[in-house]
């Protein structure tokens, strides 16, 4: 079993609703000091078989066809060492 | 003419869309998100709503429903496809349409009688409306930002592709305060306020989104 995690992350330049909404609550909360928050998505993803540059890449072309969406979010792609 | 309107798990507005063609003299068929068929209809319609829960980003998942590669197919031969507000954030994810729709700028739902201007009217769904005709249609959305980067704005006003344009407010931040916009070709609209709820006086805030759909019925006619 091959284990990957995909990172979805807003553009730098679109706007983060949600990343702004946890921004304004953490100071509410006693958190002094945060300057910036954006939120993203953490997709864990497991293939069959091992490790190797052809499931890196299938799975770059899961993020890129489905996860993420390019016009507005960048990804990456990493593999996690088998536990 | 003959209008699919398309229901995905999850589409709320697909009844008001097809009674709205109705209404303006045309003929609604059902069309259904597994059926990889549109049944010989001359226009497709899909509707707002909440597909698939909006699970991942609207419209993500639905832009691989079945019927949407039918749709594609469609709507590159030039039929007359509209997509109101979770079908407008179909349209883009299924790359019909540049850009895409995010949650408004001020994080909260909104649900408001809104002016627009019909800022194109040399579209199949827009052709019934004065240039610059000035509207007020019911617009509710939690995800209707309208957001593409520099060189993608500039060619959709250069090219005359803004089709309906926010008037007094901007109600969710979209850039360039852009309610709609077209393909290149202009068949596909994509509209982030919802005609089919202003097509009656009974309900709603009078009947300016009529003429979305009485625009394609006179096409049947011409």
């Amino acid at each position: 079993m091959a284990r990957y995690v995909v990172d979805v992350m807003p553009k730098r330049e679109i706007l983060d609703p949600q990343g702004k909404a946890v921004l304004g609550a953490l100071p509410r909360l006693g958190f002094a000091g945060v300057n910036d928050v954006r939120q993203g998505k953490r997709f864990e993803i497991e293939v069959d078989g091992e490790a190797d540059d052809q499931r890196l890449d299938d799975v770059r072309r899961m993020a890129e066809t489905l996860l993420a969406n390019p016009v507005i979010e960048d990804f990456t792609v990493t593999p996690e060492a088998p536990a | 003419m003959r209008v699919g309107v398309v229901t995905f798990p999850g589409s709320l507005d697909d009844a008001d869309a097809a009674r709205a063609v109705r209404l303006a003299g045309g003929e609604s068929v059902a069309l259904w998100h597994a059926d990889a068929d549109l049944h010989g209809v001359d226009a497709v319609i899909l509707p707002g709503g909440f597909s698939y829960g909006d699970y991942l980003r609207c419209g993500a998942i639905s832009r691989f429903a079945p019927v949407m590669a039918e749709v594609v197919a469609a709507a590159g031969r030039g039929m007359p496809v509209l997509g109101i507000c979770n079908g407008f954030q179909i349209l883009c994810e299924s790359h019909l349409l540049p850009g895409a729709l995010i949650r408004n700028d001020h994080r909260t739902f909104v649900c408001r009688d809104q002016r627009l201007r019909i800022e194109n009217n040399r579209t199949p769904w827009t052709s019934s409306y004065a240039e610059r005709a000035e509207v007020t249609i019911v617009l509710k959305n939690g995800e209707g930002g309208y957001v593409a980067d520099e060189p993608t704005l500039e060619r959709l006003e250069g090219e005359g592709r803004v089709v309906a344009r926010y008037l007094e407010v901007n109600p969710n931040g979209s850039l360039h305060d852009i309610a709609g916009i077209a393909n290149e070709r202009g068949n596909v609209v994509g509209l982030m306020p919802h005609p089919e709820h202003a097509v009656e006086d009974l309900t709603g805030a009078g009947t300016d989104g009529l003429g979305f759909f009485t625009g394609l019925a006179a096409l049947a006619t011409t």
